[in-house]
């Protein structure tokens, strides 16, 4: 239902086929099935409970489906646990940032590069992330505790790329920050895609995941009940009504 | 999520220690030294020595809480389990440490320097590995399956473990008190302001290096930064690549360890043990560990020492019956004015 216009025959980075995922006894998703293809910016919108951040952590290996398959970069995923699938190229920022509070920056940043060996490239990574938020090089001594929300939104998405991902996955990144932050922070999110990090992006702010996607899913309930390029959602009166608040 | 975990924090640990050590003598020189006539003094009725051998007793006592309270404080921070065998883990070491001892053929005190050397790094190596691994043991088995579960499931268990360690101890090695020949010669060294005992001398020493030791391992290793980031926040943790089982699994074997050291040191200095130790004992470590502030390291190990204090001082005035009186009215005391223990966990160290 989802081929992508731009990917001809090409296979998906991750494809995610069916996935039924349980809280106790919650159906919490119910038959999720999406594509992201290689150097994409897919977001996935819908309402609060809908299950996105659910779908998040069932890809990142967080928790497993009960049911479905989940292909990453060739395998099968479906049941890597999380601290596995990091080292095959996985990155998820999550969602509230959760960063590591009583850890400096630069801790925190270390963290991200904990299945990483030092080396040069570590280093140009650390150099990476402090030139897309000169704000951590600032903090890098502070207490990751002591940032302000725009602050530590940047800290949780360096702290994902320095697991060196190739697919990120975003969970709500916009989440209680000024306009002006949300601006700078999508920026960073297309400037990270340009540089060749696959995105997978959970947003309630659908007007801004649709100006920098290329494709969207629609979730509500646990179902995908809508998807296509970012441009036909922000025409879709339907999508307009619901998230758009047109 | 909104609930703050306590975290290992920040780990000033040897730094808390040595504070407190320095504070500590400085508090009894003062006191015995230039205290008013008829306080300590004629109370005890032996002067100002005597006072003084009080106090590094204390002392020495404390650095046998800190290491056990070390264990409590480490397993509560990552997991928030209250770990009641933790106690008898410690109860074992100084089984082992008594099999490791008299297997060598040791009677008393040993001469040779050599020999005792190679004596006390057998007892302490073997005894930290061995609690080390019933530590592992106990996660695996007993709490891991319940890490999900509600949370008096694994309080109970615990309580569980702690009495069938007990029970293996008593029925297959001894039920009564077993004697620990002492292989320290016990002399007196003068250190110019004070003399203090080569038992003590040592085993405070000993604690002291093994708490720096695990500062530095829980502040500058990839191992040690594991820890930290499974203990304020698993998810976050795993999405980094930290194998949580792993971490968790390690740090039972460190905390079960050093209270293996603490088994050993059981032995050294009071030169005995029971299978019952553990829960008397460990009961005043836990104090410590609340005490201190339970998830802090440093907090555990100056809560040992103030319970080391808090006892000794209750022996010097001639209410060492009422001790434990003592050491929980305190411990009541702290934690209504001060929920969270002296050293206290800012709250909301997650964003």
């Amino acid at each position: 239902m989802t081929a992508s216009p731009t990917s001809g025959g090409v296979r998906p980075l991750l494809r995610i086929h069916d996935i039924h995922t349980y809280y106790g006894h919650i159906h919490a998703l119910q038959g999720i099935s999406l594509d992201v293809y290689a150097g994409e910016i897919v977001t996935l919108l819908g309402a609060n409970g809908a299950g996105k951040t659910t779908t998040l952590r069932t890809i990142s290996g967080l928790i497993h489906p009960s049911a479905g398959k989940i292909e990453f970069d060739g395998a099968d995923v479906t049941h890597v646990d999380a601290h596995m699938l990091v080292r095959h190229g996985l990155g998820h920022a999550p969602e509230g940032r959760r960063i590591f509070g009583r850890m400096t920056v630069r801790e925190n940043l270390q963290m991200g590069a904990y299945t990483r060996h030092a080396g040069a490239e570590l280093d140009a990574d650390f150099e990476r992330v402090y030139e897309l938020f000169p704000r951590l090089r600032e903090r890098r001594s502070q207490a990751g505790g002591t940032l302000s929300g725009g602050e530590q939104q940047m800290l949780a998405i360096g702290r994902a790329l320095m697991t060196q991902p190739k697919v990120l996955l975003l969970d709500e990144p916009s989440m209680g920050l000024s306009p002006i932050l949300v601006e700078q922070i999508f920026g960073v999110i297309e400037s990270i895609n340009k540089q060749g990090t696959t995105i997978l992006l959970v947003e309630q702010n659908a007007l801004m995941a649709l100006g920098v996607a290329q494709r969207g899913y629609v979730l509500q309930t646990g179902r995908i009940v809508q998807s296509g390029p970012a441009q036909d959602l922000l025409n879709d009166p339907e999508v307009q009504k619901a998230y758009l608040g047109g | 999520m909104s609930r703050p975990r306590p975290s290992l924090g920040r780990w000033r640990l040897p730094v808390g220690a040595v504070i407190a050590l320095v504070v500590a003598f400085l508090i009894i020189l003062f006191g015995t030294l230039i205290g008013p006539e008829g306080t300590i003094q004629m109370t005890l009725g032996r002067g100002v020595q005597l006072a003084e051998t009080q106090y590094i007793n204390a002392l020495t006592v404390g650095a046998l809480y800190a290491l056990v309270a070390l264990g409590y404080t480490m397993v509560y921070g990552i997991i928030e389990l209250i770990n009641f065998a933790h106690g008898d883990v410690w109860m074992v070491g100084s089984f082992a440490s008594w099999w490791v001892i008299t297997s060598l053929g040791v009677s008393g005190p040993i001469t040779d320097p050599v020999w005792l050397v190679i004596v006390l790094i057998l007892a302490f190596s073997i005894s930290m590995v061995a609690t080390g691994v019933l530590g592992v043991i106990i996660e695996r088995f007993a709490y891991r399956p319940l890490r999900n579960a509600p949370r008096l499931a694994p309080l109970i268990t615990a309580i569980g473990v702690s009495y069938i360690l007990e029970n293996l101890i008593e029925n297959l090695i001894s039920d009564s008190i077993v004697t620990i020949p002492r292989p320290i010669p016990n002399t007196e060294l003068n250190l110019g302001l004070f003399s203090i005992g080569s038992v003590n001398l040592f085993v405070i020493i000993m604690a002291v290096a093994l708490m720096a030791a695990l500062h530095l391992f829980i502040n500058r290793t990839r191992l040690g930064r594991a820890m930290r980031s499974t203990a304020a926040d698993r998810d976050a943790a795993q999405l980094m690549g930290v194998n949580i089982n792993q971490t968790i699994a390690v740090t039972f074997f460190i905390g079960s360890a050093l209270a293996g050291a603490a088994g050993v040191v059981q032995g050294l200095y009071l030169g005995y043990s029971q299978f019952q130790i553990g829960f008397y004992g460990g009961l005043r470590a836990f104090t410590a560990a609340v005490l201190g502030g339970i998830g802090n390291t440093t907090g555990a190990a100056i809560g040992g020492f103030v319970i080391g204090f808090l006892e000794v001082t209750c022996n010097v005035f001639g209410y060492g019956k009422w001790s434990e009186a003592f050491v929980f009215a305190t411990l009541v005391l702290v934690l209504v004015f001060r929920p969270t223990g002296i050293l206290g966990q800012q709250q909301g160290d997650r964003a």
